[in-house]
């Protein structure tokens, strides 16, 4: 903790120090600007972006406090990452252990499941949604926020399947064979050994697949233009920063913030599962 | 008749190597009788594992047939006729030392006061008893395979199949392990296969000592050993062990072996009739 707040200090440090010192106009390789102007316009101190936070969100009389309207935007994001990490999750589990399972699978299935990752979120987001739209399953209608939910698992799944695939294959020759010996099945050598086993691989995988969730939401709410979401405030607030340069920042640290709490807590939920991440015995 | 704890008729196992045949084992024949302790011994690649895996029903032969208890290893294997331990441990780290040991028979469908109760029993054999609660990274190697041996007694077998379970052990531990697994045997009366490579290992524990040669793998040579164990046996004690392992019977029979493994005929018939004399002497 201590040393996370260290980072943000240091980050924010060296933002203010190549403010303070950097060359006015940026520095430019051919057309191309690898480095931004010092301006308030293109570098908000930081002091200003937190400022900001709790100014009101509009001239508007009765406006609420910007930091209100992200913590809003928020809620309603969490919200939709939350479904899309479990199903993710969901997805992830369920194709590491048909991978475990039969070794044609995974040749067959592993590649496509690395292939997957490299589909850029921005052509899939349309096609998810123009397929929701036409789906009708029963009397469930299919909202809009769902293929947002179904892009986040789209990126929260890789990591799972990837990690307990690893996890599901790691128990030891010795202990499989013993398995074997004691006359055990799959199913029950998958309960007994190759489950908990998994666990110490699964565990940050699940982290990951948080943040991964949460990106995707965002990413997926531009894309689709799903209103409510952080994403959608991302693309209206980037329109002020002309005008009220500071304003942008503010559901960008949103988004940031939101990553570290789905991170936590998913840690949070692992930590009842401390006993199964003790070092594999040596001998 | 009662059924041999183990009867393996001319068994051949070739492993499909890169372009050529690799003949682990070739036309063996070896039957040991219930409660009998008997191990295979022989140099690196003579295929004394492979022969124990076959026992087991973790490998299948290419010819020849594997009886365990009169039915075919794959049987005794589903109804869990054996324990087995290996030379590492094995242990399920998440598992405490009791609930390691209750595996099998949790495994079993065993209820939970018999499981505690079988437990219990066999935390005090290995005498870890103050370890139950422990995890297996908090033992030490010598600890962690007491534990595997217990977990190997769980089940109750007639037959322990244990391969090179002391490898990996420093030599004060090796020799406490093997008192008392001679101690373990004598209450529990199973029958004992047990891979070594080192020859006053096999005739301390041993009942019989079958000599294998390497590729392709044969029995070469079946010892008798007969030493007096009973001191060892019945309390366990280090110090009885040290007399075993100093007596010139013990030291006549790894003299012999080590010749049928050097595969020196003469001086094995030389050996022989000194074994024979010592253990003559001996029991004056």
């Amino acid at each position: 903790m201590a040393a996370a707040l260290g980072a943000v200090a240091l980050l924010a440090t060296v933002w203010e120090l190549y403010k303070a010192a950097g060359p006015a106009q940026g520095w430019s390789l051919g057309q191309t600007r690898i480095l931004p102007r010092t301006s308030d316009l293109a570098m908000p101190h930081t002091w200003d972006m937190l400022q900001r936070l709790v100014e009101p969100i509009t001239g508007a009389r009765d406006a609420a406090p910007l930091w209100r309207a992200v913590l809003d935007a928020g809620a309603v994001s969490l919200g939709i990452a939350a479904v899309g990490w479990a199903i993710g999750v969901g997805v992830g589990l369920l194709i590491a252990v048909a991978m475990q399972r039969l070794r044609v699978v995974e040749r067959a299935v592993l590649p496509l499941v690395i292939l997957s990752q490299t589909v850029p979120l921005i052509a899939l987001a349309p096609l998810v949604r123009s397929w929701g739209s036409r789906l009708e399953i029963g009397s469930l209608e299919w909202a809009p926020w769902m293929s947002v939910a179904v892009i986040a698992s789209y990126l929260a799944f890789f990591p799972v399947a990837v990690g307990a695939l690893r996890g599901l294959q790691s128990p030891s020759a010795i202990q499989t064979e013993l398995m074997h010996a004691y006359g055990a099945g799959w199913w029950t050598t998958l309960l007994h050994l190759r489950a908990p086993a998994a666990v110490p691989h699964v565990l940050p995988a699940l982290r990951l697949a948080a943040a991964n969730a949460v990106i995707g939401t965002v990413v997926a709410e531009v894309a689709t233009g799903l209103p409510g979401g952080l994403g959608r405030m991302i693309l209206e607030l980037a329109n002020f920063a002309g005008s009220d340069p500071a304003k942008p920042w503010a559901p960008i640290f949103g988004a940031v913030v939101l990553g570290l709490l789905a991170a936590g807590i998913v840690t949070a939920l692992g930590a009842g599962l401390a006993r199964f991440r003790r070092m594999e015995a040596s001998a | 008749m009662t059924a041999a704890a183990v009867r393996v008729t001319g068994v051949t196992r070739v492993f499909a190597g890169a372009g050529r045949e690799v003949v682990a084992l070739e036309d063996v024949d070896l039957t040991v009788a219930p409660g009998e302790f008997v191990s295979l011994i022989g140099p690196s690649g003579c295929g004394k594992s492979t022969l124990l895996r076959l026992i087991a029903d973790l490998d299948a032969p290419s010819a020849g047939t594997v009886e365990v208890f009169g039915r075919p290893a794959r049987e005794a294997r589903l109804s869990r006729d054996y324990g087995i331990a290996f030379q590492q441990a094995g242990l399920l780290p998440w598992r405490t030392v009791r609930a390691n040991i209750e595996l099998p028979l949790a495994l079993a469908g065993v209820g939970r006061g018999a499981r505690r109760e079988r437990a219990d029993h066999l935390l005090d054999l290995v005498g870890l008893a103050d370890f139950a609660g422990q995890f297996p990274d908090q033992l030490s190697g010598g600890m962690q395979q007491r534990v595997a041996i217990a977990r190997a007694l769980a089940d109750e077998p007639s037959l322990l199949l244990m391969d090179e379970p002391f490898g990996a052990l420093d030599e004060m531990t090796r020799e406490h392990l093997q008192t008392q697994l001679l101690r373990i045997c004598a209450e529990n009366r199973a029958a004992v296969v047990f891979v070594t490579h080192s020859i006053p290992e096999a005739v301390f524990l041993s009942d019989r000592v079958v000599v294998m040669s390497a590729r392709p793998g044969r029995v070469r040579e079946d010892i008798a050993v007969r030493l007096d164990r009973s001191a060892v046996a019945g309390a366990g004690l280090d110090s009885a062990s040290d007399d075993l392992r100093a007596d010139a019977g013990f030291f006549a029979h790894v003299a012999r072996v080590r010749a049928a493994l050097h595969g020196t005929p003469s001086l094995a018939v030389a050996g022989d009739t000194v074994a024979e004399d010592a253990v003559r002497g001996g029991a004056a």
